[in-house]
């Protein structure tokens, strides 16, 4: 909101320029966002924190810049002529719903000329981003501004003798000022000529009530009206008005009277008229007076201060709080412009806040320091990332997907990944549901930077997805994901890794390895997403941690890539409940390891792991370890069979083993191959 | 005799000045030291001498000898000497080219500030706490002091997931469940990262982003207890020389309120376009804990108070790695994510 300085130098005085009144305020806690030069003023951009809605009210800041220097300020007097006409002969005013509307007074001019307002009120209007219309609205406009209580004007002509404030009844329509059919509901409050609405409390008018170039009959209202049920309102038909904001943030039940005899006497300046003599006021419960109590020592006990009572004392009083001591305590009248303050520690706000948040001396908490620290399971999670880190780029995905992904990944019908937590109220479809997999998001990174001619891609996620809960609220379950596509990065050494299936597994190995996990298994998996010749399920003694796989042809089309890329996704929680610790179950031989190699012809369905297991099962005692050198199917082989090599490393630990033990123990292996797997030698 | 002694020294001489190989010198040995060698000869040949003679040729000659024997060695030091020098003259790379490139991964700069932010606070005695992403409204708003209808509700536009459950809008509902949990142990002292949603989407609002909280709770916790702390934190992730200021703010769950601002980390304080020519940015929220608070999560705001205070990650990220563009962070490029 824009606040003129020259408007405000009407209720209070100050020598400061502009920079440094705005400077003073925002350190008081009435933040100024800038400060503009318009003609011979300046306008200062005022961004309030939604507690302080009194400072909307030009009076109200002046009441801040007074508690600053210490000053006190003017309020304008007011002079009305009435006439001997009473009010009540022409209004009578009834409240049904004194909850929703807890006072509401109403002031009658008559014959008013109704015209352009003069320049300074436009002026004025115009440096607050109000746009004037004629005399009567502008004054209602000006005076809500000045005094942060919102005025409506009716037509008296077109309203009738009779105001009641009440609840709208279920589909009651009603056509506001902007020319928009809004249909009400009962819990919307209405301001009616005995049976229409003419107004929808406190948010705006009705068009067939409002002021025009031919009325001469005004009538002013100046109501309080609860705050809440405005902003339901206000939310409910999507309008805001400058009104609705004041409302919403508390206005002052007390300054209702104030507000609406400053509008009568400016209207009476401005367009002329006899004022009907009285005030409508229907004011059934009057707002009890506030006390709270400001123990001096609890405000050097939250502050950390020294301050002493008659300095704290001071700044209530420079805020024209009427404070009493009573033994040492303060018991303050909190004014009703001040909705914000409740309880003692708004009271010692504001006492620190006039008192300067610089001025009060910092420290550290005194005691003695516990160690903090992470939790194991908050130290796992950084230990994964580090793991992953070296080789991969850590990407971070919004929480929340499109529900189409499903159909993209050839998730089946009846898979649970399509139980989703679905958001009432997403800003797209692109976001409507919360992810069950951090799947979608790494293609979706993959395609883009693609897109974008960022080739040869490797990230990582880890983050939580969703799943519907039978009660409370929806499960959350910490996940690891990681995607990768074409080789490492061209260079002149002509050394080039594919980033391929086993690319990824092995950094999958790599991790399980670290966690001590690597008796982990790598079973055919079955996953619609994958592509079914070169995916895997990775399980533990049973217990699935996740997939890894090259992903589905259809799928990576589905999601515009054209490279082949391989992912995986593991359980973060199911990784730590197995983890490991590592520990040294290798003694360090003293005599000499000696390698032996074979390859074999096998029939293309005999995995590794099988022969690999035929191998170690064949030479328990000897066998220190054994891996695959060499794989190969083409022309020197039959079709429907590969070759396979394996280095074998023989030690023992007693002895230095002699050709003969070797011998003997490759022979064993051998036999077994050809037995076990019909294995022939090359 | 004597003659042929001078002569052998005098040829081995020669020889060794010119031999270029450890092979060449090999040679020489054989030739003059070696069984059948010259000098070895002689030395056979003093037997026929009379002892008179045999005693001075055959000083002579094992003087020759060993002469012979050190410059052989000396000059086959400085063959290997050669050799390696022109070995490594002859290896010698283009120590320019690049090196082998093993696959470049990293964090994302927000997990490296998270890590950054959270050892600060480890280093004081602070813990890490966490609660879930879906939130009820009583933990994110209710027992935050944040009624129903209450304006302060405007500030976080949500995400409902139905009329109880939503996106939690910050991280402060762990404030309560924490509270909730320890009570009444003191002290309490954590600090909270963890993901947070509001409805808002466009170039300095992301519906999805990251937050730190902290809250302390203990007898005799002040205000000035708030400014220390923060202020440290402050000077510990941007630098001893930053200024700090605390200006009066509002949140619903604390009461006083105040904003911590820092000197502008561009421009030092004189105003540009980073801090809108303030010369001071927002850096965080924080305040006294509200009794109200306090006593949802099971504590007695007379017996303890507490402080407690929130950041934005992308805006502490922003500051220090100098990124202009919030959206930069999830739009996971990996032109971006390669320079952390």
């Amino acid at each position: 909101m824009g606040v003129s300085i020259n408007w405000l130098k009407q209720y209070v005085d100050f020598d400061w320029k502009a920079e440094e009144l705005a400077h003073r305020l925002t350190m008081a806690g009435i933040a100024i966002e800038g400060v503009e030069r318009v003609d011979d003023d300046f306008i200062l951009d005022l961004d309030l924190t939604p507690n302080r809605g009194d400072c909307l009210g030009m009076i109200n800041l002046a009441r801040e810049v007074a508690a600053l220097t210490g000053s006190s300020i003017r309020l304008p007097e007011i002079v009305i002529k009435e006439s001997q006409e009473n009010i009540n002969q022409y209004i009578k005013v009834g409240i049904d719903d004194p909850d929703l509307c807890r006072r509401y007074a109403a002031r009658l001019i008559k014959n008013v000329k109704i015209q352009e307002s003069p320049a300074w009120l436009q002026k004025a209007l115009i440096h607050s981003g109000v746009r004037p219309i004629n005399n009567v609205v502008d004054v209602t406009n000006y005076v809500m501004l000045e005094c942060n209580q919102p005025l409506h004007a009716f037509d008296y002509n077109l309203l009738g003798n009779t105001i009641l404030v009440r609840r709208a009844r279920v589909g009651e329509k009603f056509t506001t000022l902007d020319e928009v059919e809004r249909t009400l509901d009962n819990d919307m409050l209405v301001i009616t000529d005995g049976s229409k609405p003419v107004a929808l409390a406190g948010i705006m008018g009705g068009l067939d009530s409002e002021i025009h170039d031919a009325t001469v009959d005004v009538l002013l209202e100046s109501a309080w009206f609860l705050g809440p049920n405005i902003r339901r309102t206000s939310r409910k038909v999507g309008l805001r008005s400058e009104s609705s904001i004041r409302f919403e943030k508390g206005t002052d039940i007390n300054g209702v009277i104030y507000a609406v005899n400053r509008a009568v006497m400016l209207i009476q300046d401005l367009a002329g008229g006899e004022v009907a003599r009285g005030i409508c006021d229907e004011y059934p419960v009057p707002r009890k007076e506030l006390q709270v109590t400001l123990r001096p020592e609890r405000v050097n006990y939250l502050l950390g201060t020294e301050l002493t009572p008659s300095l704290m004392r001071s700044y209530l009083e420079k805020l024209q709080f009427p404070v009493k001591e009573r033994k040492g305590d303060f018991i303050v009248n909190i004014p009703s412009y001040r909705p914000d303050i409740e309880i003692e520690v708004d009271l010692i706000e504001e006492v620190a806040r006039l008192h300067g948040y610089d001025q009060i001396e910092p420290g550290l908490p005194g005691g003695e320091i516990i160690p903090g620290g992470l939790t194991p399971f908050q130290k796992f999670r950084d230990e994964i990332k580090n793991i992953m880190s070296p080789y991969l780029n850590e990407v971070i995905n919004y929480s929340f997907i499109s529900e189409e992904n499903f159909q993209r990944l050839l998730l089946p019908q009846d898979s649970n990944l399509r139980n989703v937590v679905r958001i009432a109220n997403p800003l797209s479809e692109e976001q409507a549901v919360m992810r069950t997999l951090l799947l979608p998001g790494l293609l979706h990174n993959v395609s883009t930077n693609l897109a974008r001619k960022n080739e040869n891609l490797g990230f990582y996620e880890m983050g939580a997805v969703f799943y519907p809960a039978e009660s409370g609220l929806p499960l959350e379950k910490m996940r690891l994901g990681a995607i990768v596509c074409g080789h490492s990065d061209v260079n002149w050494t002509r050394h080039r890794v594919e980033m391929d299936f086993f690319y990824l597994k092995g950094i999958v190995e790599n991790l399980l390895w670290k966690l001590g996990l690597e008796e982990c298994e790598f079973i055919v998996a079955k996953d619609s997403s994958y592509h079914p010749g070169r995916s895997a399920v990775l399980k533990y003694y049973g217990d699935e941690l996740g997939v890894i796989g090259e992903v589905h042809p259809q799928v990576l089309q589905n999601y515009d890539i054209k490279q082949r890329c391989c992912a995986f996704e593991l359980d973060v929680e199911k990784l730590f409940a197995h983890k490991r610790t590592r520990s040294m179950v290798d003694r360090i031989a003293r005599y000499p390891a000696v390698e032996r190699d074979i390859a074999v012809v096998l029939a293309n369905e005999v995995t590794a792991a099988a022969a690999l297991k035929v191998i170690r099962d064949a030479e328990k005692e000897l066998l220190k370890d054994v891996v695959v050198f060499d794989l190969y199917a083409g022309e020197q082989v039959a079709s429907g069979y590969k070759s396979m090599a394996f280095r074998m490393t023989f030690q023992s630990m007693e002895r230095t083993l002699t050709e003969n033990d070797i011998n003997s123990s490759v022979n064993r292996i051998v036999e077994r191959l050809q037995k076990d797997l019909s294995a022939q030698l090359r | 005799m004597l003659n042929k002694l001078k002569e052998i020294a005098d040829n081995s001489e020669k020889w060794l000045s010119q031999a270029g190989s450890i092979e060449e010198i090999n040679e020489l040995r054989v030739k003059v030291l070696g069984r059948k060698g010259e000098i070895t000869q002689v030395l056979r040949g003093l037997k026929d001498l009379d002892a008179g003679e045999r005693a001075s040729v055959g000083k002579i000659a094992n003087q020759v000898k060993e002469k012979l024997e050190s410059m052989i060695s000396s000059r086959t030091e400085e063959i290997k000497g050669e050799e390696l020098q022109l070995r490594l003259s002859r290896e010698s790379v283009d120590i320019s080219l690049p090196g082998l490139p093993l696959q470049r991964g990293g964090k994302h700069p927000l997990t490296l500030i998270n890590e950054e932010i959270r050892e600060i606070f480890l280093s004081m005695g602070f813990s890490v706490a966490e609660g879930p992403e879906i939130e009820s409204d009583y933990y994110n708003f209710e027992a935050l002091n944040i009624p129903r209808d209450h304006p302060a509700r405007e500030m976080q536009d949500s995400f409902y997931i139905s009329e109880d459950i939503l996106l939690r809008t910050h991280t402060s509902p762990v404030q309560v469940r924490t509270m909730e949990k320890l009570a009444p142990q003191l002290p309490v002292k954590i600090i909270v990262p963890g993901r947070v949603y509001r409805r808002d989407d466009d170039a300095t609002h992301s519906p999805m982003f990251n937050q730190v909280e902290g809250l302390v709770i203990d007898k005799r916790i002040t205000f000035g207890h708030l400014k220390g702390t923060l202020m440290h934190f402050a000077h510990k992730i941007f630098g001893e020389d930053v200024k700090v200021r605390y200006r009066p703010s509002f949140f619903p769950f604390t009461e006083p309120s105040a904003e911590m601002d820092i000197s502008c980390v561009n421009c030092k304080g004189s105003g540009c376009r980073v801090c809108s020519h303030t010369g001071w940015l927002e850096i965080l929220g924080a305040g006294m804990v509200d009794p109200r608070v306090l006593q949802f999560g099971g504590y007695d705001g007379e017996q303890v108070t507490g402080f407690a205070f929130g950041m934005g990650v992308e805006r502490i990220a922003m500051l220090k790695y100098g990124i202009n563009d919030l959206r930069l962070f999830f739009d996971n490029d990996k032109r971006f994510l390669r320079q952390f």
